[in-house]
C-alpha cells in the first residue's frame, strides 16, 4: 500500500461518487452511488504571476501584517458590526446532522406537482452492488405512475431535500431547495397582477406563435464565452506563445474532471461496472478509506469527513495537506 | 418589505419590448462565518502569494494559466480575458417560444423574478399571453460580464427567468444506456407500483425544513447565552432482503398507516 503514496496514475482524476448509500423503497434496499449530472468548468484558469508561477492563497492577520498558519484561525459569526462569536469547528460538527446512508422514500408526488423553482442541483444514481434488479425495479415502476420520490438525505454534513426521478430508466437525484429559501411575489413587492390591454396581449401572442417552435434546440443554449476562451488557448497551444512548458519532474496536474471523463464513467457504472477492480478490492480492504494519490483530489470537507471516521484527533485545525497526510497515516494503520 | 431590483433589462422580441427588472428568487439563508486570527479576533485577509519566493503579489499583477493534459501552462493575461467579456447590453433577446416542459429540470439552474420597470401594462400583457399560449420562451442576455440563457416561464402569475445550463454543462442522458439485466418479474413489477400508489402524496414544501441550519442558529443563540447544547440521536433500518416479499411486506405496513 505504501507506495501508493508516490504513484500517480490516471485513475485518481477520475470523478468519483459525491455520496454513496442506499434508497429505501418500502422494505426494498438498493445501493447507489450518486455522480453529478452537471460539470461546471470545462476550463478552469489558476492564479499566476507575470512569470506564470501558480499562486497559493494565503491568510494574514489585517493588525499584525504577517501570514497566519491554518491552526491560527477560528471561525467568528458576526452578531453586530466588527464583534464576533468564536465558534469552533467541534460545535459545528455537533450540530450535524447524524450521518446516514439512506435515501427513505417514502413520499411519491406527480412529477409535474414540484415547480421548476425548487430544482437545485441534479445528479444521475448508479447501481452499486452485484444486481441491477431494484434499482431497474424502481425506475420502471416510477415512470410508469409519472410520479417522483421525495425525502431528505445527509450529504457531507448537510441535510437536503431531493426528489428522485426515473427518466428511460436511469434514476436521477435532484437536490431541492427548502420553501423558506424561495421568496413570494409579494415579499418582493411585486405589484398585484392586473388584466392587460387586450391589444397590446394580441399584438404579443401573433409575435409568440411566429417564434413559436416545437423542439428545444439545444445548440441555442452553448455557451459562446467559454467557446471563446478555449478558442483562445486552443489557438496558444498551436502556435506555441505565451505557454510554459511543463517541468520535467513536476508532480501530476489535478485537472477537474470534465463532461467526457464523466460520461465514460457513468457508462460504465450504469452496467453496473467498475472501471478498477483491483482498486475496488484494495479500498475495501482498507475499510473507509482511500488510496493516498485519490485523496489529492477530494475536497476539505470530503477530506475532514474522513478524518472524523477515523477520529483523527486534531483533524478541525488541520490544513488539506495536513489532512491527507493524516488520514494516509492512520489508514495504513488499519490496513 | 421589498426586496432591491438587482438588473434592469428589456425583454425583446418581433417588435415588442417590455422594460424589466430582474430580482433573485433565492434568499440566501446560510449562516456565514468569518475567518478569524484567533489570538485577537480580527478578521483575516487573504492574498495571493508566490510559494517559491513567499512574496506577496497584488491582484493587478495576477495573470490566469490554463493547465494542459501535458502539465504545459497556457499563460493568460487580465487584459485577454476582459476583451473575452461578452459586450455589455440591457437586451433580454428571446431567441423564440417552447411549449411548456419542453425545456425541462434538467436544464435548471436559479429563478429570478421579473417585475415591471416603469409602467406595468406592457408587463402584465406579457403575462395574460404567455398564459394564454401555455409557452414559455428561451431567452439570452448579458448581466454582469456574464452570458445567460434562461427560460422565460410564468410562476404564481408572474413572468419569471429561469437561468439554464449550457449545453456544455450537461451530461447528455441520450447517450447513456440505463442498467440491464434479465427481464422484470411482472408481479413485482405490479407490487412495485402498487407500494408508490400507496405512498402517493401531494408534494408539500412547506414541510421540510432545513434542520441543520436551525441548529446552528439555536446553537450561537445558546452560546451568546452561554447555554450547553443538546445531540439527537441516530436512527437505524433495517435492510430488505427478497424483493417480492420485502414489497408485500412494505403494502401491509403502508396499510397500517393508511
Amino acid at each position: 500500500m505504501s507506495n501508493d503514496d508516490d504513484t500517480a496514475s490516471a485513475d485518481q482524476e477520475q470523478p468519483h461518487a459525491f455520496w454513496s448509500g442506499i434508497i429505501a423503497f418500502g422494505l426494498v434496499s438498493l445501493p447507489v452511488s450518486l455522480f453529478p449530472a452537471h460539470s461546471s468548468n470545462a476550463f478552469p484558469l489558476h492564479m499566476v504571476d507575470g512569470q506564470g508561477t501558480l499562486l497559493r492563497r494565503q491568510f494574514f492577520c489585517a493588525k499584525e501584517n504577517r501570514p497566519l498558519e491554518r491552526d491560527e484561525l477560528v471561525h467568528g459569526y458576526e452578531l453586530e458590526p466588527d464583534h464576533f462569536v468564536v465558534v469552533e469547528d467541534e460545535e459545528l460538527e455537533a450540530v450535524e446532522p447524524k450521518k446516514s446512508r439512506e435515501i427513505d422514500l417514502k413520499r411519491f408526488v406527480p412529477l409535474s406537482s414540484i415547480n421548476p423553482i425548487y430544482f437545485e442541483r441534479a445528479y444521475f444514481l448508479v447501481p452499486d452492488g452485484d444486481t441491477t434488479k431494484a434499482y431497474r425495479l424502481l425506475a420502471k415502476s416510477m415512470e410508469d405512475k409519472q410520479r417522483a420520490g421525495v425525502a431528505t438525505f445527509v450529504m457531507h454534513g448537510r441535510e437536503y431535500l431531493v426528489a428522485i426521478i426515473a427518466e428511460g430508466g436511469i434514476l436521477r437525484a435532484e437536490t431541492l431547495r427548502f420553501h423558506d429559501e424561495l421568496r413570494t411575489p409579494e415579499q418582493i413587492g411585486l405589484p398585484t397582477r392586473q388584466a392587460g390591454d387586450q391589444k397590446t396581449v394580441e399584438q404579443m401572442r401573433s409575435a409568440i406563435r411566429k417564434a413559436t417552435h416545437k423542439q428545444l434546440d439545444s445548440a441555442l443554449l452553448s455557451d459562446q464565452q467559454a467557446r471563446h476562451l478555449r478558442q483562445r488557448i486552443e489557438d496558444k497551444l498551436k502556435a506555441g506563445t505565451d505557454v510554459l512548458k511543463a517541468p520535467e519532474e513536476s508532480a501530476p496536474v489535478e485537472t477537474e474532471s470534465n463532461v467526457i471523463d464523466l460520461m465514460q464513467v457513468l457508462k460504465e457504472r450504469l452496467q453496473g461496472r467498475r472501471p478498477h477492480p483491483i482498486k475496488a478490492q484494495r479500498a475495501q480492504q482498507t475499510s473507509a478509506t482511500k488510496r493516498a494519490p485519490a485523496l489529492k483530489s477530494l475536497s476539505k470537507q470530503e477530506l475532514y469527513d474522513q478524518a472524523q471516521a477515523l477520529e483523527i484527533a486534531g483533524r478541525s485545525k488541520m490544513s488539506r495537506e495536513m489532512l491527507i497526510k493524516a488520514i494516509t497515516r492512520a489508514s495504513h494503520k488499519h490496513a | 418589505m421589498t426586496i432591491r431590483a438587482m438588473w434592469k433589462g428589456v425583454i425583446r422580441f418581433g417588435e415588442i419590448a417590455v422594460p424589466v427588472k430582474l430580482y433573485s428568487a433565492i434568499e440566501d439563508r446560510t449562516v456565514h462565518f468569518r475567518l478569524l486570527h484567533r489570538q485577537d479576533l480580527e478578521p483575516v485577509r487573504q492574498s495571493l502569494v508566490n510559494p517559491e519566493t513567499d512574496e506577496v503579489v497584488p491582484f493587478d499583477a495576477t495573470g490566469r494559466a490554463y493547465i494542459a493534459e501535458s502539465g504545459d501552462r497556457v499563460l493568460l493575461k487580465q487584459q485577454e480575458l476582459a476583451a473575452l467579456v461578452p459586450q455589455p447590453s440591457r437586451d433580454i433577446t428571446l431567441l423564440g417560444f417552447l411549449p411548456l416542459q419542453a425545456i425541462d429540470h434538467r436544464w435548471y439552474d436559479r429563478p429570478y423574478y421579473l417585475g415591471p420597470d416603469g409602467t406595468s401594462a406592457e408587463f402584465f400583457a406579457l403575462a395574460d399571453a404567455l398564459e394564454g399560449l401555455q409557452v414559455e420562451g428561451l431567452a439570452h442576455w448579458v448581466m454582469r460580464n456574464k452570458e445567460y440563457v434562461g427560460a422565460l416561464q410564468l410562476y404564481q402569475g408572474y413572468p419569471m427567468l429561469m437561468s439554464l445550463h449550457h449545453t456544455e454543462e450537461i451530461v447528455p442522458v441520450e447517450a447513456l444506456q440505463p442498467p440491464s439485466g434479465p427481464p422484470l418479474d411482472q408481479r413485482e413489477l405490479g407490487l412495485a407500483r402498487q407500494l408508490i400508489e400507496m405512498l402517493d402524496a401531494e408534494f408539500q414544501p412547506q414541510q421540510y425544513h432545513d434542520e441543520y441550519r436551525q441548529r446552528v442558529v439555536e446553537m450561537l443563540a445558546a452560546k451568546t447565552q452561554g447555554k450547553r447544547l443538546r445531540v439527537r440521536a441516530p436512527q437505524r433500518r433495517e435492510r430488505g432482503v427478497d424483493i417480492r416479499h420485502a414489497l408485500e411486506a412494505s403494502i401491509q405496513q403502508a396499510r397500517h398507516h393508511a
